[in-house]
């Protein structure tokens, strides 16, 4: 492999890896302030629980989309230097404001969250949770709002002498339609995966105290039973707004991207009234989609791309031509695009890629909307439910809204190669931006570099998984009596110090140990 | 002053901000197995910068964010020049931020002790390559007319770069011990302001060598002015210590580090990566920046957000402002059932 493949594999593995922590952390800190809220409204026990449980869940998790957050803001500068260079006028000014507006705020008052129980006013010690989330929130918006531009790049003009884009409208850049989209359908999907874990970890603890014959009425079957209420109906109205904001983002990129959504149909001509693909068989891997078949619910696609039963959709080797016919046959013979000089550009998508990727996302979330749908059914007027396979399903079924996070921005990046920033369609071609992802590279970087940190941080990042699921697990199951065996923070000490701490900690009387 | 010099003065702040408050939580962490003899002491000592720490880190972040955002010419060149000593950055820095969490996560002393030497070993990891990092680049890269390095993968390592890790592990090390004993109380306070005493002089001098190179090298009278103050504030920092004013060394210890950081940065102005291949490829201010536009947004988004966030990380600092011992916190009985 060359410093291009190795680098986009590294891109792949890190930002995937991130981007499981990201939606856990934005949705369960959405929750767990809820949960929060709830106790400094009313007071009442069970609340004060949930978030003290949940908050630590939040917390083991939050610090590895921390530290793997780092590693993205570096690797544009180590990796795709050039990259760096030609969207430094827009890209880099949304980074620095994610840290300035965003990520201050949620690093500064997490800090004073874990630490501050009993040592700030109530209200205000609930307030600064608040504001750790909305930083959370606000910096998944600069964000999206980066890679929304590489998408679609608006707000800017090329500069003659240089070639590259440089900003002319901020506010066009932070109001792109592709932003607007993509955030909203990203935190909408944040709340799924916050939901599912809520509804999969509440139903496995109900489940397992009825068998065990545990009274219905203490705090704890309140704590599970309101976190499988709680995350039910978050789950189930996230799944509606997901559907509706993804409607929303797909009818952009018909627009904008039409070859990513076409691919991700493997809808090889032009079609009227156009069908939607559900199942496709064939060669799918040889990228020649003439060799793929696939079941088709007619009407539909049309539909989904323009709102309408007939309008034409344009199909993967139309649009090839298209692209081919504007954009070049062949890359430009020139040293910055290494190997890949001279050679003919595919503007078709991996098609097994962006197919897939693009079911799997769908699928995995209405897995998880179902799942939502079973646990409130089963928990109407306070039931508990035995059933093996619901409860463990549901457990299980935790995993869906991850897969679905994951595949949706495999599918958003995956989509839209051979640019690494997409021309915009609304601009006429002489004024359009656009760059393809072979010359983003790093060019004095060797390929031993590149396979030294893919390997190193893929081995960390393994080992980090390992460790944060063990924890993760241990916790989970011990439950809120003896794993959350701190006390609730500024109650009056309860019974002898717990001198099995390994640092003489005493567990009653520590209000730091909620956290450390 | 233009937006440009203005940028780079932001720059020069954040990082210097970085140095100056990561620089004592990186010093606590590489201490713990100096100072934290005890597992209450070590406890203490991740205690004092439990709720700090993060926040400190994003100074990091944003100073890196504002590289990318004023000068991306610099941060294009600057990254992939020396892409592994940031490699390993990366790696100290998040072996070390979860080790911080998890470190409390679960309870056996050999779970602790494991995690504990983490937080060391990625905390000196961290504060070294880092070091390396602005060292070699404020001494130069070997950087062509393109700003892509040259030389193979470790080119630009040399003396400089080792002058800058040592420079930075140096004074992170003396300024942790200095926050302890601002901020802890018991035998481990008397223990960290020894150790301030007795390693102060040694542990400035690789610092105060680097600005003095980088000053002689590219200087005016106004760096070998700050240069001085820098030499000026040891002095009292040392003085202070031995008398055990602790808050009035911190401070001095702190204001070393700033004079020196403003001696290297005023210095190397307007160059921001020198070359060691030919001075005509040198990375200026006026090479690597953005458009005025793009600066001016920037300009008025600091210009609201920056105050804004210096009010609540000083309310932070505020918060957990009183001394921490090993007595255990006591509370004001609460309001709710300890069930």
């Amino acid at each position: 492999m060359d410093v291009l493949d190795i680098a986009r594999w590294q891109f792949g593995i890190t930002t995937v890896y991130h981007f499981l922590m990201v939606p856990l952390t934005i949705g369960l800190g959405v929750l767990v302030a809820v949960m929060h809220t709830m106790w400094v409204r009313t007071d009442k026990p069970e609340w004060l629980r949930m978030t003290r449980f949940w908050g630590r869940v939040y917390l083991i998790n939050f610090v590895l989309g921390v530290a793997t957050g780092l590693v993205q803001e570096f690797q544009f500068g180590l990796a795709w230097s050039e990259y760096s260079r030609f969207v430094g006028d827009v890209f880099g000014s949304l980074l620095a404001l994610e840290a300035l507006l965003a990520f201050f705020l949620e690093s500064t008052f997490l800090g004073l969250w874990i630490f501050g129980w009993g040592r700030i006013p109530k209200k205000v010690h609930l307030a600064t949770l608040w504001a750790a989330v909305i930083g959370s929130i606000v910096s998944a918006y600069f964000i999206i709002a980066a890679n929304s531009w590489m998408q679609h790049p608006v707000g800017v003009v090329t500069d003659d002498e240089t070639g590259r884009p440089v900003q002319v409208d901020f506010l066009a850049v932070l109001t792109n339609n592709t932003a607007l989209a993509a955030f909203s359908h990203a935190i909408v999907a944040a709340l799924m995966v916050a939901g599912a874990l809520l509804v999969g970890i509440g139903l496995w603890h109900l489940r397992k105290r009825k068998l065990a014959g545990a009274p219905t009425t203490d705090a704890e079957h309140a704590v599970w039973f309101r976190s499988v209420r709680l995350g039910g109906w978050v789950s189930l109205v996230a799944f509606v707004l997901v559907a509706l904001t993804g409607d929303w983002q797909g009818k952009l990129m018909y627009e904008q991207q039409p070859l990513k959504m076409s691919s991700a149909e493997a809808l090889c001509e032009t079609e009227a009234p156009a069908s939607f693909s559900i199942l496709a068989w064939g060669k799918l891997g040889s990228n020649e989609c003439d060799d793929v078949h696939s079941i088709t619910v007619p009407y539909l696609l049309s539909y989904l791309a323009h709102g309408d039963f007939s309008t034409a959709v344009p199909g993967v080797n139309q649009l090839q031509e298209e692209y081919a016919a504007v954009y070049g046959e062949t890359y430009p013979d020139d040293p910055s695009f290494g190997d890949k000089a001279g050679e003919p550009i595919d503007y078709t998508p991996v098609l097994a890629v962006t197919y897939w990727s693009f079911r799997l996302m769908i699928g995995m979330g209405a897995v998880s909307a179902g799942v939502a749908a079973y646990a409130l059914r089963a928990t109407r007027k306070g039931r508990v439910p035995t059933s093996r396979v619901g409860v463990h399903g549901s457990l299980l079924a935790v995993a869906a809204p991850f897969v679905a996070n994951a595949t949706g921005w495999i599918f958003t990046e995956m989509g839209r190669q051979p640019f690494v920033v997409y021309p915009n369609p609304d601009v006429p071609v002489e004024d359009q931006v656009w760059f393809f992802t072979a010359q983003a590279v790093s060019p004095g970087v060797s390929a031993g570099e590149v396979w030294t940190s893919l390997i190193s941080l893929t081995l960390v990042y393994g080992a980090l998984a390992v460790v944060e699921l063990w924890l993760l697990t241990r916790f989970v199951r011990a439950g809120i009596t003896t794993g959350d065996g701190a006390p609730v923070p500024g109650s009056p000490p309860e019974g002898t110090p717990d001198d099995d701490l390994p640092d003489g900690r005493d567990r009653t009387d520590d209000v730091l140990s909620f956290a450390y | 002053m233009d937006l440009q010099t203005l940028w780079f003065a932001a720059v020069a702040v954040l990082w210097t901000g970085f140095l100056l408050l990561e620089g004592f939580d990186f010093g606590v962490a590489a201490l713990l197995p100096v100072l934290g003899r005890r597992p209450s002491d070590r406890h203490l000592m991740l205690r004092s910068i439990g709720p700090l720490w993060d926040g400190n880190e994003v100074w990091l972040i944003t100073a890196v964010g504002a590289v990318f955002a004023a000068f991306p010419g610099w941060y294009a060149t600057w990254l992939p020049a020396l892409y592994l000593p940031f490699v390993l950055v990366l790696f100290g820095l998040i072996i070390r931020a979860v080790a911080f969490e998890w470190r409390h996560s679960h309870h056996t002393p050999a779970w602790d002790s494991s995690w504990t030497w983490v937080i060391t070993t990625g905390s000196l990891i961290a504060a070294l390559g880092i070091g390396a990092a602005l060292g070699a680049t404020t001494l130069g890269l070997p950087i062509d007319a393109d700003g892509n390095r040259v030389g193979g993968a470790f080119a630009g390592l040399g003396w400089p770069a080792l002058l800058g890790a040592v420079a930075v592990l140096a004074f992170s090390l003396v300024h942790g011990a200095m926050f302890l004993a601002l901020k802890t109380d018991g035998p481990l306070r008397a223990a960290a302001g020894t150790f301030a005493r007795r390693w102060a002089p040694v542990a400035a001098l690789p610092l105060l060598a680097w600005a003095g190179v980088v000053h002689l090298r590219y200087g005016t009278t106004v760096t070998a002015v700050l240069w001085l103050v820098a030499a000026l504030a040891l002095v009292v920092a040392w003085a202070q210590i031995v008398v055990g004013r602790e808050g009035q060394a911190f401070a001095a210890w702190g204001a070393m580090l700033v004079a020196a950081a403003a001696t290297v940065f005023g210095a190397a102005y307007p160059v921001v990566v020198p070359s060691t291949i030919d001075a005509a490829f040198d990375v200026t201010v006026a090479d690597a920046s953005v458009s005025d536009y793009t600066l001016t947004v920037m300009t008025w988004a600091a210009g609201f957000g920056l105050p804004v966030v210096l009010s609540y990380q000083a309310w932070t600092y505020w918060v957990f402002r009183k001394r921490l011992t090993a007595e255990p916190v006591h509370e004001e009985p609460a309001e709710v059932p300890a069930s």
